[in-house]
């Protein structure tokens, strides 16, 4: 007995030897660390923090009213005294761009948040459960998925009426067929492994096995998503906001400005363009940052 | 194949049926009645507001409605307009040739730009013009279609005077909202065509193909780029969705008066027949276009089908 034990003794200790040499990393170490060497994501990362950071201090960096009309201003070039220049109304384009920043992050924040909460538990139980009720689910999500691209959007908002409130529940349901899925997705696999059957065979709850086993290791994928989600989020409902349909004047949002400035096109350029790229910055950064998560949590991973 | 067709056909029905229920529903939860709405307030006392009800059909058990309402859809009957009064499939039959012209021109061009530059990313992996061209892919995917409509409007049209800004009907007028439509949409394709040809690359038969002597020309368009586009015409469905849901926007900014156009126009003034007979026809639409992409990637590619 001793003897035949022994090679596999031996194994164990060089095994133990090579994990002391190397720092032990845990998998969420280990993807903060590929992470931090990718330079996109880093760059994406900085930028984001740093618009972050501008548009909550946004009443700090700027001296100006984001809706106080000056006429006297009206449609004046960007200058040292207004950076993107003033609008129509005569109110600095810049001040508008960052408080603009607040609304549109929080667009995206609160829709994918939505998507989320309804999109995750479906698929955990959909994958947890299988048979009659996962069908049931996928056939739900088929439903919605067979309205293309913003159209499931632009259905909630027919029903529920157009407001930038109802834009982040519109924005947030048309996103719940990729969470389920996802999530269904990761479930199905991690379901077969060794931790969740032996929860199983312990005795826990189903309520415990999917919460407590199974969610925490589906996360990786939900972050990237998520992320990518929410530059998904800030187009689409700044594109909501352009067709009318979200915030209404005067609040200053990126989508609602680059409509106002469209009439103006010819003799003020800059109204629409700050905006715009502001949107464009933003997204790009979100984007830069998913990206980046996505090579980290796994590198085979392919989202479309 | 025949079977797998048919299959492929008959389990979209329940899904098919359960939009068109969704569509009905639509008219239910809209706050407000859709009598009132297409008479206007002024004309509204209750006995005409019951008379138009009945003639609406309005009063019946909704089981009864529906089946009316998916029974009159079958013969292409979409009920009228709360606002202009005409038959919805009218203002359908006039919109959707522009929408469909846009959405063909702007697939033309985002399957040209993204299979060139996902093959020229694949084929110089790891390389500046790999990097380069993921980054314009990632352009394509942050840039909002509206703000790149405004930009060329201002470039093309108010700066350079080429292209007229808005309205529809001939090629000039087509070029610019198909190029926006197309070049963003591009971005999923170029990255699908490159991680496929990726794939291929490394495949033993391209690694044969080369053994043998061939030219590099031959063996990366006829053994590689053949078999890496295949996977690739999946995408094109959800490529034709998003191009749908993008003319939304562009046809708003270059005043084409197409689908969006209409559906956009028709939630502002809550024409909610209109807006149940353009759900209904884009969702048919995109449908049948994945059955289509479906039944088309089973017969490319027989090995793999979707269950």
């Amino acid at each position: 007995m001793n003897d035949r034990s022994t090679p596999s003794l031996v194994i164990a200790k060089k095994s133990d030897a090579a994990w002391a040499a190397e720092k032990p990393r845990s998998l969420w170490m280990d993807s903060i660390y590929r992470l931090s060497r990718n330079p996109g994501s880093i760059a994406g990362a900085i930028i984001l923090t740093a618009l972050i950071v501008a548009v909550i201090l946004a009443p700090f960096i700027t001296q100006y009213n984001p809706i106080e009309i000056t006429p006297k201003e009206r449609l004046k070039p960007p200058s040292t005294v207004h950076w993107m220049g003033t609008d129509s109304f005569g109110r600095d384009i810049f001040t508008r761009v960052l408080y603009g920043g607040q609304i549109s992050l929080r667009v995206g924040i609160i829709a994918v948040l939505i998507a989320l909460l309804v999109g995750v538990p479906m698929g955990l139980m959909a994958g947890f459960y299988g048979g009659r009720f996962d069908t049931l689910i996928m056939r739900v999500v088929d439903i919605m998925l067979s309205f293309p691209g913003i159209l499931l959007a632009l259905v909630v908002i027919a029903i529920l009426g157009p407001s930038l409130t109802n834009v982040m529940v519109a924005v947030g349901i048309s996103a719940v067929p990729i969470y389920a899925r996802v999530a269904r997705g990761s479930v199905l696999k991690i379901k077969e492994e060794m931790f969740a059957e032996a929860a199983l065979l312990l005795g826990c709850s189903n309520r415990r096995i999917m919460f407590v086993h199974i969610f925490p290791n589906i996360l990786g994928p939900i972050i990237v998503v998520a992320t990518l989600g929410v530059a998904g989020a800030i187009i689409s409902g700044a594109a909501l906001s352009f067709l009318g349909l979200g915030a209404t004047p005067p609040t200053p949002e990126w989508g609602l400005m680059l409509s106002e400035g469209r009439n103006y096109l010819r003799q003020a350029w800059w109204i629409s363009t700050f905006p715009g790229l502001a949107i464009m910055v933003t997204v790009l950064s979100i984007n830069l940052l998913g990206d980046g998560l996505r090579d980290a949590f796994d590198p085979r991973m392919k989202i479309n | 194949m025949l079977r797998y067709i048919r299959k492929r056909i008959l389990i979209s029905i329940p899904t098919i049926l359960a939009v068109t229920l969704l569509v009905f529903i639509m008219l239910q939860l809209v706050p407000g009645d859709p009598a009132e709405i297409f008479l206007g307030e002024k004309y509204s006392t209750p006995e005409i507001l019951a008379k138009v009800r009945h003639d609406m059909g309005l009063d019946r058990p909704l089981y009864v409605q529906y089946l009316d309402f998916l029974w009159k859809a079958m013969h292409g009957d979409l009920g009228r307009s709360l606002h202009t009064g005409r038959p919805v499939i009218e203002h359908l039959v006039i919109a959707i040739p522009s929408t469909l012209e846009l959405a063909f021109a702007a697939m033309a061009i985002s399957i040209v730009i993204g299979v060139l530059l996902g093959i020229l990313s694949a084929l110089k992996h790891n390389t500046w013009v790999d990097s380069l061209s993921m980054l314009v892919a990632l352009f394509g995917v942050s840039m909002p279609v509206f703000w790149l409509s405004l930009l060329m409007i201002f470039f093309f049209s108010v700066k350079l005077n080429w292209f007229p800004a808005v309205g529809g009907g001939d090629l000039k007028h087509l070029a610019m909202p198909a190029f926006v439509l197309g070049v963003l949409n591009s971005s999923m394709l170029a990255r699908m065509v490159r991680s496929s040809m990726l794939d291929v690359l490394n495949e033993d038969y391209i690694r044969t193909a080369r053994a043998k002597g061939l030219y590099e020309r031959t063996v990366i368009i006829k053994h590689a780029l053949r078999n890496a586009l295949i996977p690739t015409i999946t995408v094109l469905g959800l490529e034709f969705g998003a191009l749908l849901g993008g003319a939304v926007i562009t046809e708003t900014i270059f005043s084409r008066l197409g689908l969006g156009k209409l559906y956009i126009d028709s939630i502002l003034s809550k024409d909610i027949t209109m807006i149940q007979g353009i759900t209904l026809f884009i969702a048919l639409t995109y449908m049948i276009t994945n059955i289509v992409v479906d039944i088309s990637y089973s017969y490319l590619a027989p090995r793999i089908r979707y269950e």
